[in-house]
């Protein structure tokens, strides 16, 4: 079985199995961490250079807490994979992609072309985030 | 009124071919019920105990004639011919077949309105005050600001699944007439030494089974800073707020728990983050947005002059007729109260009248308030008494604006799937009880507010006289409470005691009435009085054993 079946990035997959945000702090030579709703995205911002992988995890779609963990972590320059994992449905794969995530595991299948039709959800968006398209208002006051 | 632009036109087309192919995927048997209910409540619509119940967005309560026409013609065309006018700033449609959604949506985005986060937990349509723009004591209109709100706040990608709804209110007068301290955020703009105009920003208000009153959690920040300010709280609350238990997941309770002072704190750390993101639209698109708001275009010197030797009419402008900061101006309440009628209803006819009246007296303009009535907020005094017989014809004149018979009520058991009692017919006994119109403006303003259910979309915590229906056993209940208010001088009421029947409510309220007619001091209104006897004197007169007859 794949374990991860949607990846838009071009570097290679990491291995490494991820530890909890906890055992991370005492493990300096992970390379991967999973972040639970509970935990506190900001506690590695001291380590992101060594990071290359972090697991988002939804154990239900509509705990939100891991849009803003994604954010926290590309706002501070985080430039390794951001993967969303667990209850991850077609309907939220765009807002997930605007909040910095670029892989997709979810516990349901999704195909790439299912995928693709949801990223292109919003044709414009109104807010700045993290993913490099200019907010409509930008586009409206060309700099 | 603002106009979208190919943009904002984008998003709303985006938003109706998505839920169609939602509503397709639904009827073809490809979604389930569990899957399909998260995505149709981010499109307003709500499956209640009838049939579904459509909620479509008015933002900041502003819309002109064309809007409101066609909110009359849906009526006509896709329910039983009526709309209901909402505290928040909506109107609901009651009688909605699921396969008929999709193009009501489409026909809505024709005149530039939607139903996008009218429900979900997620931020919710921006209301503000019905007389932005009009008021005479306004620092500025405060809708460009609530227009700036709108569209950050439409599909924000971190913010739609928050712990639970998020209401936002925005006004700019120092008159609240939006019960502003009684959302999740409520913004006062307001002017520092330097003259410069910045937001006063509340957080952690709200009703429910927890009323709370916001507390002020910044004095100023500068207006080109309120939205990065507000995507700072947004953070704070979707991390931190509690998500264990859906009573205890809005704002009000995290900022209750760790105190005003701490949520302050968090905010201000993740406000100095944001700040160096650029996340806020420039100055030049809040002056593209104020290019919409602009002042009509109002007849220099015309007359203040009123013949009001009609009393009918004299009694309505006294009651319903507000001041206009334009000499010659003023601003029209249509209460949507008659006499026994359903708070907040207007009939398919009535809604395209009030539309028409928009487009030939009020510059194209209405707004909707919380209180659930209808302002035409630009109207030349000069045609008042047109209007008013033209309103009188159609059931629309009920001079009773902010008195006992402009009640406040959530549609309860009749409709909603979560009421624990009925709102709409004690609303009517209640109206009648008072008919008299004079007895009404004898007992002055009295702002009596019905929730049939511990949400609290009634207002109940907030009325001068509140009214919660409860369940007991399987008998509908109704708990009285006295002195809340809304406004500058915001409170929350306190229950008088054991609960009563319906019937029993009805009497209840009379008695209040009249130990307040009995007790009050020159000038002071129901709450004031209530606010310097207390309590006691209502509560005894209230739950006084009848005289045994013989």
């Amino acid at each position: 079985m794949v374990e991860q079946n949607l990846r838009y990035r071009a570097d290679e997959p990491v291995a490494d199995p991820a530890v909890t945000v906890d055992a991370f702090a005492d493990q300096s030579n992970a390379t991967a961490v999973r972040i639970e709703p509970g935990d506190d995205a900001r506690l590695l911002l001291p380590h992101l250079d060594r990071i290359a992988l972090v697991e988002v995890n939804f154990p239900a779609y509509t705990d939100g807490r891991g849009y803003s963990a994604a954010r926290i972590l590309r706002e501070h320059g985080y430039a390794g994979e951001l993967r969303a994992v667990g209850d991850v449905l077609l309907d939220q794969l765009s807002h997930m992609r605007r909040c910095g995530f670029d892989s997709f595991a979810p516990n349901q299948p999704i195909s790439s072309e299912a995928a693709e039709q949801a990223f292109g959800t919003w044709p414009e968006v109104y807010q700045k985030t993290v993913d490099g398209r200019p907010a409509i208002w930008a586009k409206r006051h060309p700099a | 009124m603002y106009q979208y632009d190919q943009y904002d036109r984008s998003m709303v087309d985006a938003r109706v071919a998505e839920f169609r192919g939602q509503v397709e995927r639904r009827l073809a048997g490809d979604l389930t019920e569990d899957q399909f209910k998260p995505l149709r409540l981010k499109n307003g619509l709500y499956l209640q105990l009838h049939a579904y119940m459509l909620r479509v967005a008015i933002p900041y309560g502003t819309l002109n004639s064309r809007q409101m026409r066609l909110l009359g013609d849906i009526a006509d065309k896709y329910d039983r011919g009526y709309g209901h006018f909402t505290t928040r700033q909506n109107i609901q449609y009651n009688w909605i077949k699921l396969s008929d959604a999709p193009n009501i949506l489409a026909e809505l985005a024709t005149v530039e309105m939607h139903a996008i986060q009218t429900s979900g937990n997620c931020i919710r349509n921006t209301t503000s005050d019905q007389f932005a723009g009009a008021a005479a004591d306004e620092l500025t209109d405060p809708r460009p600001y609530a227009e700036l709100l709108r569209q950050w706040s439409t599909f924000h990608p971190e913010f739609d699944y928050l712990p639970r709804k998020f209401k936002i209110a925005i006004i700019a007068s120092e008159t609240d007439r939006a019960a502003m301290r009684l959302h999740d955020i409520g913004i006062q703009l307001v002017k520092n030494d330097a003259g410069e105009i910045g937001c006063k920003f509340h957080a952690g208000g709200g009703m429910g089974r927890t009323p709370m009153i916001a507390p002020v959690i910044a004095e100023f920040v500068p207006a080109l800073q309120m939205i990065s300010y507000l995507e700072a709280c947004l953070r704070v609350y979707n991390r931190y707020g509690r998500r264990d238990n859906k009573y205890k997941a809005r704002i009000k309770i995290l900022v209750h728990e760790i105190g005003a002072a701490e949520y302050r704190r968090q905010v201000e750390e993740e406000f100095a983050h944001i700040l160096t993101l650029g996340l806020e639209p420039p100055a030049e698109e809040l002056e593209r947005i104020k290019g919409f708001f602009e002042q009509p275009g109002f007849e220099v010197g015309a007359s203040d002059e009123l013949d009001l030797s009609d009393p009918d009419f004299a009694l309505w402008v006294d009651q319903n007729v507000h001041a206009h900061k334009q000499p010659g101006y003023a601003i029209v309440n249509i209460s949507l109260k008659p006499t026994g009628g359903i708070p907040g209803d207007a009939t398919a006819d009535q809604i395209r009248l009030m539309a028409d009246l928009a487009r030939d007296h009020s510059f194209d303009e209405l707004r909707v308030t919380h209180a659930q009535n209808i302002v035409l907020p630009h109207v030349k005094k000069a045609d008042l008494y047109g209007i008013w017989q033209k309103l009188d014809e159609a059931g629309l004149a009920a001079a009773n604006l902010d008195l006992i018979g402009d009640i406040i009520a959530c549609p309860g058991l009749d409709y909603c799937a979560l009421a624990n009692a009925r709102s709409i017919p004690l609303a009517q006994k209640i109206s009648n009880r008072f008919a008299d119109l004079g007895r009404q403006r004898d007992l002055g303003e009295l702002k009596l507010k019905i929730s049939g259910c511990i949400n609290a979309c009634g207002h109940h915590h907030a009325g001068h006289i509140g009214i919660l229906g409860v369940d007991k056993k399987g008998v509908e209940n109704y708990q009285l409470s006295l002195g809340g208010c809304e406004g500058a001088d915001t409170s929350l009421g306190q229950i008088t005691g054991p609960g009563f029947s319906e019937d029993g409510v009805v009497d209840a309220v009379e008695k209040a009435t009249d130990v307040y007619l009995a007790h009050r001091a020159e000038g002071e209104r129901f709450v004031d009085t209530y606010r310097r006897i207390g309590m006691a004197p209502f509560k005894e007169a209230i739950y006084a054993k009848e005289p045994a007859h013989g």
